[in-house]
């Protein structure tokens, strides 16, 4: 499904990635973990077409023909940074954004999306008045409003309540019993592991750990975790 | 492409009709600048009709550039922009909507700037309006051409109030220039046949800053 071969970045002087390998297959949840640095938001960035690779190559889907625009038709980015604006309603947030991904955006379909992230009465509220965890609520729709079958995942835990908390959970391993296929950038290493399917350390730019869930428990994953960790 | 143009017009227009950041900081631009030159040439008030265009066109713009300072500055908020550069379509699109927000805010400062022109200079321009009109359409549209691309490459540095004018006005200047000397055979010579020189290089000028920002627009937007 995505393609990462010898991916680098740099920022002048410093790499964020040095030759990043990766292979992610069709319904895979990867936990991306790594020290603050590591590159983890600079690889989500270059899988959504943020930002352009210093070296190396990311091919997305079957045909890597793709334009640009066809290729992010497929891809849906959180971040707890919201992409909202503050002075409109959360009903004229996701209608703007459904005319930009040419989605129906009539009130029935839009309400429905704002019921399902559990805001139902509240779309005609200014977004400003939202809580932190409103806010996000209406992220995960703004973000996933086209259905993409690839979810990037930026930190998407942080500022969040128990209760947002529970809910991003419940919303993330739904959409991966749906098939779709998530990266997910994350630090808390119980919360990932319970989520993913497969675990990624990213360390000196590389892929230093690449395991799928059932061949390590959480306990061997800490453990080499930090050992990467120390190792610096 | 129309629709998408429309949504982002729509939704700028929106938040500056709830807002009102934009256009307050605009027109009181803009009307300070009218009072400092209708203090400032009082002594010159019998001729200072032949000045009026110089002064018309450093508010324009003065204000214009504190509009553009404010178009992708909303979008950095929360991220905004991220969200826009992750939808699926030519990012052009979005360049032409932004421009698109850019030029009616402009124009609309613009008429109430040139309104309090009238009152503050005793000026009577009735027959002249239709062409004033075109002038400040063809300079409004070439300011936003070239500024809409500007703005968008100063807000990801840290200096951007500052940086756009220093870019923006050595661009802009030969429109600017046009724009003057157009705006001066209006209200002084009235010569209309002598407006086809500035009116065709501003509109060859509008016409290369728009292409050349719509293609670059991508590439200013990306790390």
């Amino acid at each position: 499904m995505i393609q990462v071969q010898g991916l680098a970045k740099w920022f002048g002087k410093f790499s964020a990635l040095r030759d990043l390998r990766l292979t992610v297959n069709q319904g895979d949840f990867i936990a991306l973990f790594g020290r603050n640095g590591a590159g983890k938001t600079t690889f989500l960035r270059i899988v959504a077409g943020l930002t352009r690779p210093s070296s190396g190559t990311v091919l997305i889907g079957e045909a890597p023909g793709k334009s640009p625009g066809e290729a992010r038709g497929q891809m849906g980015y959180l971040s707890h940074n919201t992409a909202l604006y503050a002075d409109l309603t959360a009903l004229e947030n996701l209608r703007f954004y459904a005319q930009l991904h040419g989605l129906p955006s009539g009130d029935g379909e839009l309400e429905q999306r704002i019921e399902q992230v559990g805001l139902a009465g509240r779309g005609r509220e200014p977004v400003r008045n939202y809580s932190r965890g409103m806010q996000q609520r209406l992220a995960i729709a703004r973000a996933f409003l086209h259905d993409p079958a690839v979810l990037l995942l930026d930190e998407p835990f942080t500022g969040l309540d128990q209760a947002g908390t529970e809910f991003l959970k419940r919303y993330l391993s739904d959409a991966h019993a749906r098939g779709s296929t998530c990266l997910m950038a994350i630090h808390d290493a119980p919360l990932g592991y319970e989520l993913a399917s497969r675990l990624v350390v990213i360390d000196k730019g590389v892929a230093a750990l690449d395991a799928a869930k059932p061949s390590i428990t959480l306990a061997e994953f800490q453990d080499r975790y930090r050992a990467l960790a120390e190792d610096r | 492409m129309l629709t998408k143009i429309w949504a982002i017009f729509r939704k700028d227009l929106l938040i500056e009709l709830r807002t009102k950041d934009s256009l307050n900081a605009m027109l009181f631009f803009g009307i300070v600048v009218l009072v400092i030159f209708s203090f400032a040439l009082e002594a010159v008030r019998d001729s200072i009709r032949m000045a009026v265009p110089g002064i018309l066109w450093v508010a324009f713009a003065f204000s214009g550039t504190l509009g553009l300072n404010r178009m992708f500055a909303a979008e950095k908020e929360n991220s905004c922009l991220q969200g826009l550069l992750m939808l699926p379509m030519d990012r052009g699109i979005l360049y032409l909507g932004k421009m698109l927000a850019a030029s009616v805010f402009m124009l609309f400062s613009e008429v109430i700037i040139f309104v309090f022109s009238l009152v503050f200079f005793n000026l009577t321009v009735w027959r002249e309006i239709p062409y004033l009109a075109l002038v400040f359409l063809l300079g409004t549209l070439g300011f936003t051409a070239v500024g809409t691309l500007l703005s968008a490459v100063a807000v990801n540095t840290r200096l951007r109030e500052v940086l756009l004018p220093l870019i923006l006005f050595p661009v802009i200047l030969p429109i600017l220039v046009m724009a003057v000397e157009a705006t001066n055979i209006i209200l002084n010579t009235m010569d209309y046949r002598a407006l086809k020189l500035p009116l065709t290089i501003m509109a060859v000028f509008t016409v290369i800053f728009a292409t050349l920002s719509y293609l670059l627009f991508e590439y200013v937007l990306e790390d």
